[in-house]
């Protein structure tokens, strides 16, 4: 029976798996193009890496060098966004300020989640004593207000980029460890875990190769989820100056810098970069929400 | 949408006036659109229930058989469209309701019993509320709908109703909830009761007192009653007439014994045949199957819709659609070759073989295994002997929460045993935990599970599936590896195109084939399979049922089959253990204990199983509910249950599991030679039989001291 249908070795590896493979993630594309939440918030995102890799090249002005003009110009045709208080174009350092929170932020999310992810799944699988003691640990964690903990290390050890990415992450990865944890509670609880138990499986191919493909899904929702959270922390770290220093026109330092001067109506150099920063987390946060729909579905 | 041909070529028996019938649906048809594109389910069924009536609908899942009834109380998800036909409820046409008439129309007319009472009620509020909720939206008042909700109870056999209106839903037993449900349903004293597999979650003895109650409640109220069950044995206990759909149409109806005595349609007889009936054996038959599977849903269909997987199609079948031909008092056929049906021959092939017991394969001496629940020993296997031979199949029988599962999975060396078991494989001592076993012992014995979609990796191909399985098992390498793949395909008729897909890209059945492929990578001694056809329907699980006694009688491997399904364990096993709270309460060759004399719990089990050919059998009632393992009774601990209890002896010692004749073990108090001549007397007279009094009242006691 079995030399009827055999096939040459060429053939095995089946080259409809690969199509398989690639079909499903061309149907989920298309799925999440249908998404106008989707779009806008990839239009949004891809707007602010444009601004951040051309920088200099595409701003109207220099962001870093002030004009020898009187600061607080109001926004005109010269200057869209107006002048903030040493005369530098608004618009400029808005365009220019998207660099620094998007390699901050992006690198702290994927920290988190990647140390949540292993540790969630080792919560999982594991039960018994080693998730009691993490997840005990992991709850002490989330108890921690997340500024309060992050600008105290920060003032201990310096502020530097690098600082800022390790706090932001190690603070997200309880969050991202609990998220895992109950997916892979329910993913254990499968008889296909059983089986590879029954053959023999080592708990470190069953966590790899078995469960950890099948919470992808929600693992990656999650690290969409954590990069808008990381975006608005690290714009709140630059805010309390601890996080970027002068002279960079990161959003949330520049914040900080010019909102005294609301009071006085001048309100354009405070309220363009507080714009760009609301509009990046939404932009996330609804690609987040696509994602997360269409993988539910 | 295909046509209908309205006036047939046959004189039909005349329809009685529409007036008549409680449910009258008239050539619907209803399509779900699906995103945007209108996909058709039904295509022009026509039926009717008269009052008192009970009609039964079966089918293969996805023939549209719960659309029908969902439709008859127009409770249908918000992308069905009716596209034609007409359904009357007591002359009123229900598709043509606004939606405060429906909800009237439900208030007053129709009820419906759902599939799971656990989830039809409400959690979170007591069962007297609840009930008395129902009569209180008719206009009663608290007192009125309170006195109106006692009686409820007593109509569907609750005793001490006021108890159990104290209690939450989830305090109370499936086959209790069931009841409450079929309670509420009927509080309205409606015209028409749909009934959506009332019985699925439930355990055949609970089964059959429910089928008992709906049996006994319509002759009470004259309502029309439409059944929807998979289980044909179900239907023909229950119906007066059936009508067998296919893809969205009903192919046969008639009188229900007569369509299951003598189906006049390809379609039926293929379903009729595919089940394991009358007591057949491995050895003396395969099972017929149907080939091919049910259109997807929506499909474009020819004229005839089961031409496709039809042994007797002609061009005709494609061109002309069959209409519904009469072929008997009250019965119709939409088959062109009615009188070609005898040319559809049985599968002559024997399959399997009977084992004669050979060598010893593996041996349980005194296992027992006890779970720690919050302070309380629960004992889920209680000093278990058992043995299974070479190349033999033996059943495990036994109401949920009777230890099956938890035996096999001690076997499986998931579970480990209490202190003083012994497992031995081989005549060496096996582990009590798979992972400290050798690659050899893991090889050895493997299972299949009940539910191929949890048991395989979703994100896995079937061909990554079995090369993991071979590899890790055989310790085979490269080229061998895919080779065995290939050889264990073949042997259960996978294609290489099966192979490169992933689960969810398969049907149920060729899930169960790889499952079942994985299971045999490594030529094992021995398969655990619980329940490996119980999520299948009856066609496919014919299919599966011929591959596993294929296999057994090819590679001399032992099962262990678990099954709820009697009719399955008697085709299969050789031997059969039958189980009760963590015991085995009787073993022995197949035929032995199905013919009796058997274990009292055995013959109250046999007796509760509704059969699709209505062999008279001794009805057996088992009263109350299975004792908590926690807690089990004193002496014999069937004694709460028994409707053979002796007072004095069988609440005071248990007795033990003596060889009654050779190879037949029992744990009984009665003889043998007195069971033998109890149980003939009881089929002869045809009576009922029930718990005693007395023997309810010793499980009261117990109930009474049980501190939860």
């Amino acid at each position: 029976m079995a030399g009827s249908i055999a096939l040459t070795p060429e053939q095995m590896p089946g080259p409809a798996a690969v199509s398989e493979r690639s079909r499903a993630r061309r149907e989920m594309l298309r799925l999440l193009v249908r998404r106008k939440a989707f779009i806008i918030g990839s239009l949004v995102i891809l707007f602010w890496v444009i601004c951040a890799i051309l920088g200099e090249r595409i701003t109207p002005y220099d962001p870093f060098n002030a004009f020898f003009l009187p600061g607080h110009q109001p926004p005109s045709p010269a200057h869209l966004f107006g002048t903030d208080r040493i005369g530098r174009d608004v618009l400029s350092r808005v365009m220019v300020g998207a660099r620094d929170v998007l390699i901050v932020a992006p690198l702290a999310a994927i920290l988190g989640v990647v140390s949540g992810t292993l540790l969630g799944l080792v919560m999982g699988y594991y039960r018994g004593i080693v998730d009691d003691i993490l997840s005990r640990l992991v709850e002490a964690f989330l108890a921690l207000p997340v500024i309060l903990v992050a600008l105290l290390t920060l003032v201990v050890l310096g502020s530097s980029s690098i600082v800022v990415i390790c706090v932001v992450g190690i603070l997200f990865a309880p969050i991202v460890a609990r998220t895992v944890r109950s997916a892979v509670l329910s993913e254990r609880q499968l008889d296909y875990v059983t089986a590879a138990k029954l053959r023999g499986e080592s708990g470190l191919f069953i966590l790899s190769q078995e469960i950890f493909p099948n919470v992808l899904g929600p693992t990656v929702v999650e690290l969409t989820v954590r990069f808008g959270y990381a975006i608005f922390t690290v714009a709140t770290l630059s805010f309390l100056g601890v996080g970027l220093q002068p002279p960079s026109p990161d959003w949330g330092l520049t914040v900080s810098q010019e909102y005294t001067n609301m009071i006085s109506g001048k309100w354009w150099p405070t309220t363009f970069p507080a714009l760009a920063i609301a509009s990046t987390v939404i932009a996330v946060n609804l690609i987040a929400d696509s994602l997360q729909s269409v993988l539910s579905e | 949408m295909t046509g209908i041909a309205e006036p047939p070529p046959q004189p039909l028996a005349t329809p009685p006036p529409a007036s008549a019938a409680a449910l009258r649906v008239e050539d619907l048809s209803l399509s779900y659109v699906v995103r945007g594109i209108p996909r058709p389910v039904l295509r022009g069924v026509s039926f009717e229930v008269r009052p008192g009536e009970s009609y039964g609908l079966v089918g293969e899942s996805g023939c549209g058989k719960s659309t029908t009834a969902y439709a008859a109380v127009r409770y249908l998800p918000r992308n069905a469209v009716i596209t034609g036909g007409r359904i009357l409820v007591a002359g009123d046409d229900v598709t043509k309701m606004t939606d405060e008439q429906v909800r009237r129309f439900r208030m007053h007319h129709a009820s419906m019993v759902y599939q799971d009472p656990g989830a039809a009620l409400n959690p979170t509020t007591k069962i007297g509320p609840q009930v008395a909720e129902a009569f209180t939206v008719l206009g009663q008042n608290r007192r009125e709908a309170h006195a109106s909700a006692l009686r409820a109870m007593e109509r569907v056999q609750i005793a001490d109703p006021e108890r159990v209106f104290q209690r939450y839903p989830h305090q109370l037993s499936g086959g209790m909830q069931q009841r409450i449900v079929i309670a509420m349903a009927l509080a309205s004293d409606p015209k028409l009761l749909v009934l959506d597999e009332p019985t699925t979650g439930l355990d055949a003895t609970v089964e059959a007192s429910v089928l008992d109650l709906v049996r006994k409640l319509q002759a009470e109220t004259n309502a029309a009653v439409l059944l929807i069950a998979h289980n044909l044995g179900v239907i023909r206990s229950i119906c007066d007439r059936v009508g067998v759909m296919y893809a969205g149409k009903i192919v046969e109806e008639g009188d229900a014994a007569a369509v299951f005595e003598q189906p006049k349609h390809p379609y039926t007889l293929g379903l009729l045949r595919s089940l394991p009936r009358r007591g057949i054996r491995k050895s003396q038959k395969a099972l017929a199957t149907i080939p091919g599977s049910l259109p997807q849903i929506g499909a474009d269909l020819p004229a005839c819709v089961f031409v496709d997987r039809c042994p007797l199609a002609t061009e005709i079948c494609r061109t002309v659609e069959p209409p519904p031909f009469d072929v008997g008092p009250g019965r119709t056929s939409r088959c062109h070759h009615i009188d070609r049906l005898g040319e559809i021959v049985e599968p002559a092939a024997v399959v399997g073989q009977d084992t004669v017991q050979g060598d010893l394969a593996l041996t349980l001496a005194n296992v027992s295994k006890t779970f720690h629940q919050s302070g309380h020993d629960v004992p889920a296997l209680v000093k278990v002997d058992l043995t299974l031979f070479d190349g033999e199949t033996l059943g495990l029988v036994g109401e949920s929460g009777s230890g099956k599962s938890t035996l096999a999975r001690t076997i499986l060396g998931i579970e480990s045993p209490d202190v003083g078991g012994e497992m031995e494989l081989d005549e060496h001592r096996l582990d009590a935990r798979s992972m400290q076993r050798p690659t050899e012992d893991k090889r050895s014995i493997q299972m299949v599970f009940q539910n191929p979609e949890s048991a395989l990796n979703r994100g896995w191909t079937a061909r990554h599936i079995l090369a993991r399985s071979v590899s890790k098992l055989t310790g085979l390498k490269g080229k061998a590896v895919n080779a065995r793949v290939d050889k264990l395909a073949a042997d259960l008729r996978l294609t290489q195109r099966h192979l490169d897909l992933k689960p969810r890209q398969l049907s149920g059945g060729l899930k169960q084939r790889v499952a079942i492929a994985r299971a045999f990578a490594g030529d094992p001694r021995i398969v655990v399979a619980d329940e490996p056809t119980s999520a299948l329907d009856v066609s496919v699980q014919a299919a599966i049922l011929n591959l596993l006694s294929e296999l057994q009688t090819e590679n001399k491997t032992s099962y262990l089959l678990i099954s709820h399904d009697l009719g399955v364990v008697r085709y299969l096993a050789d031997r059969i253990a039958v189980m009760y709270l963590g015991r085995i309460m009787e073993v022995g060759e197949s035929e032995n204990v199905f013919h009796g004399p058997n274990h009292p719990y055995t013959e109250a089990l046999l007796s509760a199983i509704p059969t699709v050919d209505g062999e008279p059998a001794a009805r057996i009632r088992l009263e109350g509910e299975i004792p908590s393992p926690a807690n089990p009774p004193s002496g014999c601990v069937f004694h709460t249950r028994c409707h053979r209890f002796i007072q004095g002896l069988c609440e005071v010692t248990e007795p033990p599991l003596i060889e009654v004749e050779p190879g037949h073990l029992m744990k009984c108090h009665i003889p043998v030679d007195e069971l033998r001549r109890l149980q003939a007397k009881a089929r002869q007279e045809d009576v009922v039989l029930t718990t005693p009094p007395e023997a309810l009242e010793a499980a009261a006691a117990i109930a009474a001291d049980d501190p939860g």
